[in-house]
C-alpha cells in the first residue's frame, strides 16, 4: 500500500503535471506540425519567469499571467520569423541555442535583482499571488494516504489547478485538431509545398502552432516553480530532452499521449529507484547513482521505443512514426 | 463550377481562333488568360528560364513541351510562386519581370496567394499527404472552409455546414476519378498512378480558373492514362484552362490544342500540336541540328559540311559573349 501511495504521489506531483503541460505544448508542436522545437524549456523558462518576475516586481496574478503568455508568444515570434520559412532543421537549432541563451541571461550575477541570477528566483517571492486565487480552506488534507497543505508550498491547490489545467489543454488540443485549422496543420507536417500548392500559408500556420504550443510551454514552467523556486538550470537542456522522450513515449499526434507519457516517465523513474534501493545493495549502488541509474534505464528504454514501437503507446501506426 | 461569361465553352470554336494564330514564340492570343513577360531565372551560370513573352489562351488545353533540362519546372515554379525569378523588381536594382493572371498581377506572391487566385499546380514528383486520409487530402484543397482560421476552427457550428458540403463535393470528385472506394484509406497506401488522379482530384476542389500539371502522366500505366486523358478534357469542358508538362508526345498531341516548345531556358516554338512538332526549331532541339548526319562516318563528312558546323558553333559562341 506504502508502495502505491508513493506511485500516487509521483503521479499527482507539480513536477509531472509541469512536464505534462509542456509535453502536450510540444506534441502541438511536433506531432500536429512536425515543427522541431528543441528548445521547448526555453518556453517553459520564458513563461516562468514572466510571471515570477512580474508578481515579484508587484503585479497581480492576472496580469502577470498575461506578461507571461505574451513573452512566450514574443519568444515564438521572434525564433519563428527567421527559421519557419527554412526547412525544419534550421528551427531545431534556433531554438535549442535560443534555450540556452535565454537560460544564460537569466542566471548572469548582472540580474541580481530581476531574475535572482544564479541563485533563481525563490518562490516565496510569486507563490503567494497564486496561493491567494486558492478557494479552499486552509488546513491540511489527507486523500488516499497523501497529506498535503490545502495553501501553501507543495499544496494540494496547485495540484489542483494543475490538473485543470492538464484536462483544459487537453480539450483545446481536442477542439484544435479535428478542426479544419488543425488539418492544415497536419498537412503541413506531411508536405508543405503541397499545402502552399493548395492555397495556404504553412508559414503563418507554423508560426500559430509554435506560438500556442510555447505557451503552454509556459504554464508548464509556471507550475514547475511554483512549489519551490524558479532556477533557470531547472529547464535547460535535460529539460527539453525528456520532454521529447514524453512525447514519444505517449504517443507523437495523440491527444492523450503526453499525458500518459508524463505519467509513465515519471512513475517508471521511481519504480526503477524503488526497485534499485530494494534489491541492489548500496555497496554496489549508492542512492546518487540509483538516481543516475534510472536515467540511463529511460534512455535505454527510449532507443527500444524507437526501434520497436515507434508510434509510442497511444500511437497508431498509420498515421504517426518517428522518422525524423 | 464559376460559370464565367467569357469562358470558350465550345472547343471547336477556340480551335478555330488558335488556328488563325500566327505560329511564332510569344504570339498575343486573343483572350490571354496568363501573361508572362521578360521572366529570367538562373542558377549560377545556367540560365534555367530566360521567357521573353508568352501569354496562355483561356480555356485551351497548353502543352508546354521540350528536352530534359529545358526549364519547364522551374518555369512553373517561377509562375506559380514557388521559386522567384532573379530579375524580380527588387528594392535595388530594376527587374523588369512581370506576369498577370486573370488581370492580376502576380510577381511577387507568395505561392498561398497564386492558388487562391485560382492557379493550383500539381507536382511532377507526387505530393500526397501521405499519413492523412483520401478524404482529408481532399477537403484540405478547398479554399472556402472559415475553420481554417484558429479561433473560428474552435467552435464547431460555425465551419460544419461548410465541411459537410465540402465532404460532398469531395465525394463527388473521388467517383469521378474512381477514388470513392480509398475514402478512408491513408493516401500513402495509394498505388503511384492513384496518386496522381488524387492531386489532381485535391487541386479540383478549390474549383480554380487554370490548373498546371507538372508531368500528369509519368509512371502512370497505360489503363489509367487513357482516363487521365478523359479526365483532363472534361476539367477544360467544364471551365478550367489547362497547362500542362509532358514528355509524351503521343498524349500532347491527342489532347492539346496548342504547344509550347521551349529548349534551354528559352522558348522555341509555338503553335498547333500538328504543326509545331514538324518545325525544324523543334527537331533541332529534341535531336540536334545535325541529327541526320553520322558524324563518325569519315566519308559523309565533307569539308562543307566540317565548315558549316564550325560557322554554327563560332556564331553560338559569339552569341553567348555578347
Amino acid at each position: 500500500m506504502d508502495f502505491l501511495t508513493t506511485l500516487l504521489q509521483v503521479a499527482i506531483s507539480p513536477t509531472t503535471i509541469a512536464f505534462a503541460l509542456a509535453a502536450i505544448g510540444l506534441n502541438i508542436h511536433f506531432g500536429y506540425t512536425g515543427l522541431m522545437n528543441m528548445g521547448q524549456a526555453g518556453f517553459m523558462l520564458v513563461g516562468g519567469y514572466g510571471f515570477g518576475i512580474s508578481v515579484a516586481q508587484g503585479l497581480g496574478f492576472w496580469p502577470a499571467l498575461l506578461i507571461s503568455m505574451l513573452a512566450t508568444t514574443l519568444f515564438a515570434i521572434l525564433l519563428g520569423i527567421p527559421t519557419l520559412k527554412l526547412r525544419g532543421d534550421y528551427l531545431a537549432i534556433v531554438t535549442i541555442s535560443a534555450a540556452e541563451i535565454f537560460r544564460m541571461i537569466g542566471k548572469m550575477a548582472m540580474l541580481q535583482n530581476v531574475t535572482g541570477g544564479p541563485t533563481g528566483l525563490p518562490g516565496r517571492e510569486f507563490r503567494t499571488a497564486f496561493t491567494g486565487l486558492s478557494p479552499l480552506p486552509d488546513g491540511q488534507t489527507t486523500i488516499l494516504g497523501l497529506t498535503y497543505l490545502n495553501n501553501g508550498i507543495d499544496d494540494w491547490w496547485t495540484r489542483l489547478a494543475g490538473g485543470f489545467l492538464v484536462i483544459l489543454f487537453i480539450f483545446i488540443t481536442w477542439l484544435l485538431i479535428r478542426s479544419p485549422w488543425g488539418r492544415v496543420l497536419k498537412g503541413i507536417r506531411e508536405d508543405e509545398d503541397a499545402v502552399r500548392s493548395l492555397g495556404k500559408s504553412a508559414y503563418s500556420y507554423k508560426m500559430q502552432a509554435l506560438i500556442i504550443g510555447g505557451i503552454m510551454g509556459g504554464f508548464g514552467g509556471i507550475f514547475l516553480s511554483l512549489p519551490g523556486s524558479l532556477h533557470p538550470d531547472a529547464m535547460g537542456r535535460p529539460t527539453t530532452f525528456n520532454l521529447w522522450i514524453i512525447v514519444l513515449l505517449g504517443g507523437a499526434a495523440t491527444v492523450f499521449g503526453p499525458v500518459l507519457g508524463a505519467l509513465i516517465f515519471f512513475i517508471t523513474r521511481i519504480l526503477i529507484i524503488t526497485a534499485a534501493n530494494a534489491f541492489i545493495p548500496d555497496s554496489m549502488l549508492g542512492a546518487q547513482q540509483t538516481e543516475q541509474f534510472a536515467w540511463l534505464l529511460i534512455g535505454l528504454a527510449l532507443i527500444f521505443l524507437v526501434v520497436f514501437r515507434p508510434q509510442g503507446i497511444l500511437g497508431d501506426k498509420k498515421e504517426l512514426s518517428f522518422n525524423v | 463550377m464559376s460559370k464565367d461569361p467569357n469562358y470558350p465553352y465550345d472547343r471547336q470554336k477556340l480551335r478555330e481562333t488558335l488556328n488563325q494564330l500566327e505560329q511564332v514564340p510569344g504570339v498575343s492570343k486573343p483572350d490571354s488568360i496568363l501573361t508572362v513577360d521578360n521572366i529570367e531565372r538562373r542558377f549560377g551560370g545556367l540560365n534555367a528560364v530566360d521567357v521573353n513573352h508568352l501569354e496562355v489562351q483561356r480555356g485551351a488545353i497548353t502543352a508546354l513541351i521540350g528536352p530534359n533540362g529545358a526549364g519547364k519546372t522551374t518555369f512553373f515554379n517561377l509562375i506559380t510562386g514557388f521559386d522567384q525569378p532573379s530579375n524580380a523588381p527588387s528594392l535595388f536594382g530594376s527587374g523588369d519581370a512581370k506576369w498577370s493572371f486573370n488581370g492580376r498581377d502576380l510577381g511577387k506572391t507568395a505561392a498561398a496567394k497564386v492558388a487562391r487566385a485560382g492557379m493550383v499546380r500539381t507536382f511532377q514528383l507526387t505530393k500526397a499527404l501521405s499519413r492523412m486520409t483520401v478524404l482529408d487530402n481532399m477537403l484540405i484543397g478547398a479554399n472556402n472552409q472559415p475553420g481554417e482560421n484558429l479561433f473560428v476552427g474552435l467552435i464547431h457550428p460555425l465551419w460544419k455546414q461548410r465541411e459537410n458540403e465540402n465532404i460532398e463535393k469531395a465525394k463527388e470528385l473521388l467517383v469521378r476519378f474512381k477514388l470513392d472506394e480509398k475514402i478512408n484509406d491513408m493516401a500513402g497506401d495509394l498505388s503511384g498512378g492513384q496518386k496522381k488522379l488524387l492531386e489532381m482530384a485535391r487541386a479540383l476542389m478549390s474549383d480554380p480558373a487554370m490548373i498546371m500539371l507538372d508531368e500528369p502522366m509519368a509512371g502512370v500505366n497505360p489503363a489509367l492514362t487513357q482516363s487521365l486523358l478523359g479526365h483532363i478534357q472534361n476539367l477544360r469542358d467544364e471551365g478550367t484552362t489547362v497547362l500542362f508538362v509532358e514528355h509524351d508526345m503521343h498524349m500532347v498531341r491527342h489532347i492539346s490544342d496548342w504547344v509550347v516548345v521551349m529548349a534551354q531556358g528559352k522558348l522555341i516554338a509555338e503553335g498547333l500540336p500538328e504543326d509545331v512538332m514538324k518545325s525544324q526549331a523543334v527537331v533541332d532541339a529534341y535531336l540536334g541540328a545535325h541529327h541526320d548526319r553520322d558524324l563518325g562516318d569519315d566519308a559523309a563528312l565533307t569539308t562543307g559540311i566540317m565548315t558549316s558546323i564550325a560557322n554554327e558553333a563560332e556564331l553560338e559562341a559569339g552569341r553567348n559573349n555578347s
